[in-house]
């Protein structure tokens, strides 16, 4: 048998080496069936940009009355100018707008603080705790100068941020107790912590508002009435923490055993445990999962409608309805909403990828 | 966490949960009760256009919410002295039996099992509805009865369905409900032709009517397929806070009736007309009797004018719903608003 070939394998052609820009077009135009896609797909982006251009500027109306909105088929920039302050605030009284800015400026930077890692540590707990106060202060008045506001006032941006931040924040060290209760050897403890967050997550997040805002009165003496929004807070808080338990909880499942034995071997006891090795890893893989229920709440939050209290998509759908804006305004008005969630959920989703990165280039 | 952050964290809590419990009001002394806060609580819709929406400053405005200016001015003097706390139709009741709201003025039609089930007293109908259907005009019909195996666009809840289903089986004829969620899409939907028919109340007809780019194009049926008298409410047991809620309404529509206004209500204080002078407090002790000033009504009108005066404001011609008064004329003019004497 012959194991050298005898004559040489016919030479392949060399494949055509392209400059650049072609190598970068020839997935689009390579052949005519993707150059007619491409010509497609570039004719309907050119059409959607001169529409959206069009409806936003070209055929819209920046000055006028509710009437010259209804006759044109452009975007009603007016409706923005009339009540962009009160979709953004509510029924905060118009005067004091400057506290829930003032208020939400100092979280905004609480949160940039925050999101760099270097100045993760205790202070940073101090600051938080700080602006919390402050931004109360702010809100509600009645000491120190400024005019008392009635949490039923409250409204808009300010309120969504709060419900879903305070929630989420109060949620947390609840959700971590529940999901170390939940993996105890203890069975009263273990079967209390099951209950209440099957209990919990069984059931829809409305309600449970619900049962805040309507039973709980109810139940109270003599006419007493705790603050709604308080209400509402509170149950915002036991429904988030009970999805923050389990998201802890596979956290902890996470950890390898070895983790658990090590630290017991050094004669660590559960507590020292738990706070020194094992949720310090847990917390890391946890993240993802937190901002997207995050994420979540702060969308969810408009559910507080039921309860009497207008987030901020509920506000925007209250401008919407005044009389004169009545039917004209409600593209606009949905557009903005969808605006500034978007907004404000890339960047958590992009914060959320960038403490993966960090993460991991500190671990791997 | 550190022990100086739990302790602002708790000072904030208790700030909050100070603030949130407000002082018990029992049901006999409502009047009691707001004298001592200072203001009243006006349960209103969240938002309706016409009755309560907020205006460009976040201020609420409407025909529900001037009922409630007007009880303000009854006690007070002042129409201002009122907060209004947003209620939605499944908590409306609950916040006025749980005592968070003092008077609920939301549109809220008195039934038969509302008035003697729920611990609720309805004041006198402040606005006579009544559940109507529109088409557009180029289907041409004439009457609801030729709407059979029509779809009709309505919002869930209440009792629209319920009407809507009574009276097609009475007159023996078929219809499909198209149900939405909201207003907006309900309009929406019928203005693009997906039902044939909207159906709710007519004052809510008329301000869908007014929103379509043509309004001539839409007709609204004469049929009205149910009662709605829209009334304010309070709590049962305090005949006192009850007296003062109607004899305000009563105010509003005697001084409609009377010719006073807004604007000539100081000089009708000179009026001869005992029943003016009555009302007005310029003689005998009315005001007194309901345990508020003896010019309370003068104060009534001075804030909100007469019930003329209030309806063309929120619901009349001149707004963008351009309701007109159809039953809620003065009996004089054949309408059904009749307030009992002032003596």
């Amino acid at each position: 048998m012959q194991l050298v070939k005898e004559e040489l394998t016919p030479r392949l052609r060399r494949p055509v080496e392209f400059s650049s820009w072609r190598k970068q077009l020839q997935p689009y135009v390579g052949t005519p069936g993707n150059a007619a896609i491409t010509v497609i797909c570039i004719a309907l982006i050119a059409i959607t940009v001169q529409k959206v251009i069009g409806w936003l500027f070209l055929d819209a109306v920046f000055t006028g009355t509710p009437t010259a909105c209804k006759e044109s088929d452009g975007a009603c920039w007016p409706f923005f100018a009339s009540k962009l302050r009160f979709m953004l605030f509510g029924f905060y009284p118009y005067d004091e707008h400057w506290r829930p800015t003032a208020s939400l400026l100092l979280f905004f930077a609480a949160c940039g603080i925050s999101m760099n890692p270097a100045f993760w540590g205790r202070k940073l707990m101090v600051l938080w705790g700080c602006v919390l106060a402050v931004c109360l202060w702010l809100m509600l008045g009645g000491v120190f100068g400024l005019s008392f506001v009635p949490t039923s006032q409250w409204g808009g941006l300010p309120l969504s941020f709060m419900l879903s931040f305070v929630g989420l924040a109060g949620a947390f060290p609840l959700g971590i107790a529940l999901a170390l209760a939940r993996a105890s050897k203890l069975p009263v403890i273990r079967v209390v912590a099951i209950a209440f967050i099957e209990l919990v997550r069984g059931v829809p997040l409305i309600s449970i508002l619900f049962m805040a805002s309507v039973m709980l009165p109810l139940f109270m003496p003599g006419g007493m009435t705790i603050d709604k929004l308080l209400r509402a807070q509170i149950a915002i808080i036991l429904f988030a923490a009970a999805y923050v338990a389990e998201i802890v909880r596979g956290g902890l499942q996470a950890i390898p055993r070895g983790q658990y034995e090590a630290s017991a071997a050094m004669g660590l006891h559960y507590w020292q445990m738990m706070r020194l090795i094992v949720l310090p890893q847990a917390i890391k893989i946890m993240i993802p999962p937190l901002v997207t229920l995050f994420i979540g709440f702060f969308q969810d939050t408009t559910l507080v409608v039921i309860v009497g209290l207008l987030d901020f998509l509920d506000t925007v759908r209250s401008a919407m309805r005044e009389p004169q804006w009545q039917g004209i305004a409600v593209l606009e008005g949905y557009l903005f909403a969808a605006v500034v969630y978007l907004f404000f959920s890339t960047i958590m989703g992009a914060y959320s990828r960038y403490l993966e990165r960090y993460f991991r280039m500190g671990h791997d | 966490m550190k022990a100086t952050t739990k302790k602002l964290l708790l000072a904030g809590i208790a700030a909050l949960t100070m603030a949130g419990f407000t002082a018990p009001a029992s049901a006999q002394a409502t009047l009691d009760a707001v004298k001592k806060r200072g203001k009243m609580i006006c349960g209103v819709s969240q938002t309706s256009a016409g009755f309560a929406f907020p205006d460009a400053k976040g201020v609420m405005q409407g025909f529900d919410v001037d009922i409630c200016r007007a009880v303000s001015a009854a006690v007070f003097g002042s129409g201002d002295k009122v907060d209004f706390l947003p209620t939605n139709i499944n908590t409306r009741f609950q916040a006025l039996q749980s005592g968070e709201i003092d008077i609920l003025s939301r549109q809220t039609t008195q039934t038969f099992s509302r008035d003697n089930s729920l611990g609720l007293d309805f004041g006198p109908a402040v606005f006579y509805d009544g559940q109507g259907m529109m088409v557009a005009k180029k289907l041409g019909i004439a009457s609801a009865k030729d709407l059979d195996g029509a779809a009709i666009c309505v919002l869930p809840g209440t009792t629209t369905l319920q009407n809507l289903a009574d009276f097609f089986r009475t007159n023996n004829k078929k219809f499909e409900s198209v149900v939405f969620e909201n207003t907006d899409e309900n309009r929406n939907a019928f203005f693009s032709g997906r039902c044939d028919a909207i159906s709710t109340d007519r004052s809510d007809l008329a301000s869908i009517r007014a929103v379509a780019s043509n309004p001539a194009d839409y007709v609204v049926l004469p049929e009205t397929i149910s009662k709605e008298p829209l009334a304010p409410v309070v709590r049962q047991g305090d005949s006192n806070w009850r007296d003062i809620v109607s004899w305000t309404v009563y105010a509003l529509m005697a001084a409609e009736e009377l010719g006073i206004t807004k604007d000539n209500v100081e000089q009708k204080l000179s009026s001869q007309d005992p029943e003016v002078q009555r009302l007005l407090g310029v003689t005998g002790d009315f005001g007194k009797m309901l345990g508020v000033d003896n010019k309370w009504a003068y104060n009534v009108i001075k804030s909100v004018g007469n019930y003329g005066e209030v309806f063309e404001r929120s619901l009349g011609e001149k707004t963008p719903l351009g309701l007109t008064r159809g039953p809620n004329r003065p009996w004089t003019q054949g309408g059904l608003l009749y307030a009992p004497p002032f003596r």
